[in-house]
């Protein structure tokens, strides 16, 4: 993570209005008048033109690109909802050949919903434990080496991550989850699932939070490190312990970090395609609803995943892309939700 | 925000009582150092384990120089052998033309951004950026799908496999290019202009070649990260076993389609020691990349 800057972040560096870099400039005649140095003040307003223009015109495609997104999904989705037998939202079904196509994505939902939250439950606590690890244990010689090593983990591809949970991890939780199911079993939570081998979402949502967990160790230990040494030195002139300290001073400061930190790893969890593919069983069709971490199915991400196949015809494809609008939608307001607590935050320090 | 004499008071937070038997005080202390630890321990475990079972499993592949010339044509599962210079080619290929599309978009947005932008239009496309970050990686293989394959009717190809990668590269880019430029001192574009130097002169000249390194290392870790991408090449780039080169027609192997490929084999099987190879081979590759992106890194002007 490259540190952030303090100040304001919605302006550049140059001024508005500043004759030498603003607009102004190429309006306004200079001292000389207009026709001075005609010549080459043209040929510098074409460069201008032309790199102005390039740059406006790379910012704007981008635009376009997620307006496109946008289009696309929603009007190839619109067809396939159109000719859906059953309801969308609550139907747990997932036939999107033939003539009367019933799909919904109940289940999807719900096993997207609960894999992130429960990763969530692990990497929050554990990152934030992390960061202030980082920030206000470590001693100087580890803290380095230990932040790089944490933001390696961010480099493991989501594939080996799958492959490590598939092969290695899964069979070794094994125990941990017959043991929750056995003795907290009368929990809807931990009642026991369709799926009788260790690939269930519980399994999952261990190997997610393995892969959030540097995504808010690094913005959680951002802010903490922005603590204002003012706050800090005045709780332990107090008389503060460290703890007391970091209760008091840290951790009220950065709090809006953290939060926007969960969010922004919440929004990669409900994401991850390859891993979740991998780490949970799919049921067989019809399968009764479970409310259990130790029940199988799949998310929204992985049912794309698994139904590349099936993408033939625009009918069928229309039934995943649907999918996919949702889960779009899903990201985007975790994602919205973490930028306006975090800019919420930049208006008060300023 | 609240001052620390305010969250005492009890503004912000519980109030601490400072006041309280020194005993239970320090021992929370040192049980809250003992968990910071702890939870730090326990972080590092998962890395340790992973990285030591994919030297392990897939190292004794890597040694054999067949390992870095060969295809698997004609391999299958239960034969030993082979090599995956055809997935690490397709990888290196795939990223390189992704790059190719994405720096100059990426690097141009934040450019405009930083030094251009202003008011609605600026806010726009900074917001936009904000959503294109968020896009889940399936979601852009779909939407890649959506247009080329359900619109267009084209077949699939690894172009467009690098058309979704770089839907997901230009943000990294844009983000990391930012915020290179706004480090750039303001004293250098002033001084350039009192010399009478064109604005974009002075960009060009001036404040990219001063971010330069910096923006280099935010391209090489957005590299990283694509290149360990596999959920839009589920959906838009099939594997195959043959070395091609090919971008606009036909299959092209990468290392994530490889571990896929093979991933539910048995362990009695020679296929699946090329699982953890390919993976170990993937992961070094990325290691790589992350490396010279930090040892670029410091040596930025900024």
């Amino acid at each position: 993570m490259s540190p952030p800057t303090s100040g304001p972040a919605v302006a550049g560096p140059s001024f508005p209005g500043d004759p030498v870099t603003g607009e102004l400039a190429s309006s306004a005649p200079g001292p000389f008048g207009p026709g001075a140095e005609g010549g080459r003040r043209g040929q510098g307003r074409l460069g201008d033109r032309l790199f102005g223009g390039a740059a406006l015109g790379s910012g704007l495609t981008v635009v376009l690109l997620v307006t496109l997104i946008g289009v696309f999904l929603v009007s190839q989705a619109l067809p396939a909802l159109a000719r859906n037998q059953a309801n969308f939202f609550t139907s747990t079904e997932w036939v999107v050949s033939g003539d009367s196509p019933r799909f919904g994505i109940a289940r999807l939902l719900w096993v997207t919903v609960l894999s992130s939250l429960m990763a969530l439950a692990i990497a929050v606590p554990l990152g934030m434990a992390v960061a202030l690890f980082l920030t206000q244990y470590a001693p100087r010689w580890l803290a380095r080496p230990a932040a790089g090593a944490v933001d390696l983990l961010a480099a493991v591809p989501s594939i080996v991550f799958g492959l490590w949970g598939l092969r290695v991890l899964g069979p070794l939780t094994g125990g941990t989850q017959d043991f929750l199911r056995d003795h907290l079993g009368f929990i809807p939570l931990f009642s026991a699932g369709s799926v009788s081998s260790t690939t269930t979402i519980f399994l999952a949502g261990i190997v997610l939070a393995i892969m959030i967990l540097p995504i808010i160790t690094a913005l959680s230990r951002d802010v903490f490190n922005q603590t204002p040494t003012t706050h800090k030195e005045a709780a332990l002139a107090l008389g503060a312990t460290r703890w007391e300290m970091i209760r008091t001073a840290v951790l009220p400061f950065g709090k809006p970090g953290v939060i926007s930190a969960s969010m922004l790893g919440l929004g990669r969890a409900l994401g991850e395609t390859v891993a979740v593919m991998m780490l949970v069983s799919s049921l067989p069709a019809g399968s009764a609803w479970s409310w259990s971490l130790f029940g199988g199915g799949e998310t929204f991400a992985s049912k794309i995943a698994l139904g590349a196949g099936e993408f033939d015809t625009p009918e069928k494809t229309g039934a995943y892309i649907a999918a996919g609008l949702v889960l779009f939608v899903l990201t985007f307001i975790v994602n919205a939700i973490a930028r306006v607590v975090i800019e919420r935050r930049k208006a008060f320090t300023e | 925000m609240s001052t620390v004499a305010d969250v005492l008071a009890g503004a912000d937070a519980a109030p601490v009582d400072l006041t309280g038997r020194s005993g239970t005080r320090a021992l929370r202390d040192g049980l809250a150092r003992v968990l910071m630890w702890t939870a730090f321990a326990v972080a590092v475990v998962p890395l340790v384990w992973i990285l030591w079972t994919v030297a392990a499993e897939g190292g004794r592949l890597l040694i054999h120089s067949t390992w870095w010339t060969n295809s698997q044509v004609g391999v299958t599962a239960r034969r030993v052998g082979g090599g995956a210079t055809h997935a690490i080619q397709g990888t290196l290929l795939q990223a390189g033309v992704t790059a190719l599309i994405s720096v100059p978009i990426g690097v141009l947005t934040a450019v405009y951004l930083v030094e251009y932008g202003r008011g609605r239009v600026a806010r726009l496309v900074s917001f936009m950026v904000g959503i294109l970050t968020g896009v889940p990686s399936i979601v852009a293989g779909l939407f890649i799908y959506a247009v080329f394959m359900t619109t267009f009717g084209m077949q699939r190809a690894a172009i467009f496999v690098c058309l979704a990668l770089t839907l997901l590269m230009i943000p990294t880019i844009v983000r990391s290019t930012e915020e290179m430029l706004k480090l750039v001192p303001n004293d250098l574009r002033e001084a350039s202009y009192a010399l009478g130097v064109p604005k974009w002169k002075t960009i060009s000249a001036v404040v990219l070649p001063t971010a330069f390194s910096g923006i280099v290392t935010g391209i090489l870790l957005g590299l990283a990260r694509i290149m360990g991408e596999t959920a839009p090449l589920l959906i838009l780039g099939p594997y195959t076993k043959a070395i091609t080169a090919n971008l606009f027609g036909g299959n092209m192997a990468t290392l994530p389609t490889m571990i896929n490929q093979d991933r539910d084999q048995a362990v009695t099987m020679p296929a699946y020691d090329r699982v953890w190879a390919a993976a170990l081979t993937l992961i070094l590759l990325i290691l790589v990349l992350n490396l010279l992106g930090r040892v670029i890194g410091p040596r930025s002007k900024v």
